[in-house]
């Protein structure tokens, strides 16, 4: 697609996704405007996850369309091209690089060549350097820069891994579950930290827990099955009847 | 910029390792040849020749690290770059015995003779030159390698069923090079040579320079390794080998990464298979045996994967082992004692030999830092 048809970042428009017969994502429509950050919430199976596989390039959509920044269309690129366009994304289960330090699985997702002949006589620029400390800083990991990432508690993977994501210095990030197994304290500093970064990113945020969603007090879209069921802030959302349904049972 | 590349990438252990090499390089031609065959010091050539293989094996399980280790890619079909490496070198020693054959024919190696072929085929035209055959060691496996992981990576092909479809290469390569008309000799394969680039391939100083050459195309391939691994591309092999997922996400092609570790794997491979076949004399179809590439990761597992001296240690042990065993009473046990021997080190020396020592080696610094430190972190501790 050559002309820019909309001013959203990402674009999804009747996205469905079946497994097996089982309709993970139903007729999906929604839009994220630049710079927003969108927090998406949902029961277990609501299709949040398979949305962020489609969106990344994991899964490919049966149907439907799906846009970046108005004229990419991501059902036809593959991970590493998508990411390249500058989409990051963070997992559910922090997955970092456990044999390497703080500091080289920084490194290693820092915004750069990522071809394989160039990496093999890359050298460290001062400047690059400089992009590490300050990214370190940002998610408080100075102190244990030099230890491998496998030997952090759960809370300072979670942050390793956003400080990844921050690296890659993507348009959009996509964070799944960032709060998953946090401290009270540890989910209040990363609501802050995701406040911050969304200073100069689009965000959106995959999250279960209402409070944390509160803290960051952004439009909220939830899902069921597959579709949007409510959008709004979170006060609408949560006094929805639909969505009280969904969540407590019928 | 190679200068500092080299010297980056290698720590003191790199170093004390390269020199031992070079000292085993040097001392062993020396007490071989010019050591009276009297003194307790001398080493028979049988023992040059003997050694010179386990320096062949000890190049192949640098390759075989180098994408396991590293990269999380189990070949069990690398025993089939080494075996084409070999062929290579073989064609070219064949093209050398000229009339020298028991049917004394200028340009037709005997077997070729034997099967009423007419005239040489055409893949192997410019055998005879050393230089093209030396290309060719390189070329073939590497060539194999990228077709075949441009396939499989590309597929992404991963895991086990990645070290299945490498044991049906190199098991559908034998079957190929058993028949006679693939025209590289069938079972017999090659052999009988005489001489290479003029000298004779028995002669004792032949013998010498032929060890000599393999240490230190030893020495080269972990100087490369460890280039290899010391870098960013390293570190990002790495990350495929513990997330592949997560390093795609990232941006990086990781079938690129692993299409280029592997193909450089194979002609170091092939390299192996080259030295490997002048010093023994004989190339034939059961080096693609499935047994053999199984055999050569167990020396990797033995020493210690990820640490590219435990491949080289792994793999001079094991032969060192089976040439013990194999040449006694104990003979008929030895594909027993193999097998024990992996599954001890599986279960009790998970990280091999130099991988456990690495641990070790750690761990005791930690404690010892730990114990030199407790007063610089006390009051930071209380902060």
């Amino acid at each position: 697609m050559d002309a820019r048809t909309t001013t959203a970042l990402l674009y999804l428009d009747g996205v469905t996704v079946s497994f097996d017969g089982f309709r993970a994502l139903n007729n999906l429509s929604f839009t994220i405007e630049p710079g927003e950050m969108r927090a998406i919430i949902g029961p277990n199976g609501a299709g949040k996850t398979t949305m962020m596989d489609v969106v990344t390039g994991k899964t490919r959509p049966d149907t439907g369309e799906v846009y970046f920044d108005g004229s990419y269309d991501l059902s036809r690129l593959d991970e590493t091209e998508i990411a390249l366009l500058g989409i990051g994304r963070k997992f559910q289960k922090p997955t970092v690089f456990d044999m390497h330090t703080v500091e080289d699985n920084i490194g290693l997702a820092l915004k750069g060549d990522r071809r394989a002949r160039k990496t093999l006589f890359w050298r460290e620029t001062e400047e690059e350097a400089s992009r590490i400390n300050r990214i370190l800083d940002i998610i408080r990991l100075s102190p244990v820069r030099h230890r491998v990432a496998g030997s952090l508690a759960h809370g300072q993977k979670q942050w390793l891994e956003i400080g990844m994501l921050l690296a890659q210095e993507p348009k959009l990030l996509l964070v799944d579950e960032p709060v998953a197994g946090m401290t009270d304290a540890e989910t209040r500093q990363t609501a802050e930290l995701l406040k911050e970064i969304n200073r100069d990113r689009t965000v959106v945020v995959v999250e279960h827990d209402m409070t944390f969603v509160r803290e960051l007090g952004v439009k909220v879209t939830c899902l069921h099955e597959g579709s949007v069921l409510a959008e709004g802030t979170i006060d609408q959302v949560s006094e929805n009847e639909r969505v009280v349904e969904v969540y407590l049972g019928r | 910029m190679i200068a500092g590349l080299v010297s980056g990438a290698l720590d003191r252990g790199a170093l004390a390792f390269l020199a031992t090499l070079a000292a085993i390089g040097i001392l062993v031609p020396v007490l071989n040849l010019l050591v009276p065959a009297t003194s307790p010091f001398y080493l028979s050539s049988y023992f040059v020749a003997l050694f010179g293989k386990y320096l062949c094996f000890a190049i192949l399980a640098l390759s075989i690290d180098l994408i396991w280790g590293y990269c999380g890619i189990l070949s069990l079909g690398h025993g089939a770059f080494f075996a084409l490496g070999g062929y290579a070198m073989g064609m070219y020693l064949m093209r050398q015995i000229g009339t020298r054959g028991v049917y004394a024919h200028p340009v037709l190696p005997d077997f070729m003779v034997f099967l009423n072929w007419p005239e040489l085929p055409i893949y192997w035209y410019g055998f005879q030159h050393f230089a093209y055959a030396a290309f060719m060691v390189l070329f073939v496996p590497g060539l194999l390698a990228f077709v075949f992981g441009w396939f499989a990576f590309r597929s992404r092909v991963t895991g086990v069923y990645l070290s299945i479809i490498t044991q049906a290469m190199t098991f559908a390569l034998m079957l190929g090079f058993f028949r006679n008309n693939f025209g590289f000799g069938g079972n017999n394969g090659l052999t009988d040579f005489k001489d290479i680039l003029g000298f004779n391939v028995q002669a004792p100083w032949t013998r010498a320079a032929l060890f000599m050459i393999s240490t230190f195309a030893l020495m080269l391939g972990f100087v490369i390794c460890r280039v290899v691994v010391s870098s960013k591309f390293g570190k990002v092999l790495v990350a495929i080998r513990d997330a592949e997922a997560r390093t795609r996400f990232l941006g990086y092609r990781v079938e690129a990464y692993k299409l280029l570790v592997f193909t450089l794997s194979a002609c170091m491979a092939g390299v192996a298979g080259a030295l490997y076949v002048p010093q023994v004399g004989i190339i034939n179809p059961s080096e693609f045996s499935p047994g053999n590439s199984i055999e050569a990761v167990i020396w990797v597992a033995v020493g210690g994967r990820g640490t590219l001296t435990g491949a080289v240690l792994g793999a001079v042990l094991v032969n060192y082992g089976k040439t013990y065993f194999t040449s006694g009473v104990l003979a008929p046990y030895w594909l027993f004692v193999l097998g024990g021997l992996f599954v001890a080190v599986t279960l009790l020396l998970p990280r091999g030999i130099v991988g456990t020592i690495h641990q070790r080696w750690r761990e005791w610094r930690e404690r010892r830092g730990a114990a030199a430190r407790v007063p610089h972190t006390a009051p930071r501790a209380a902060e």
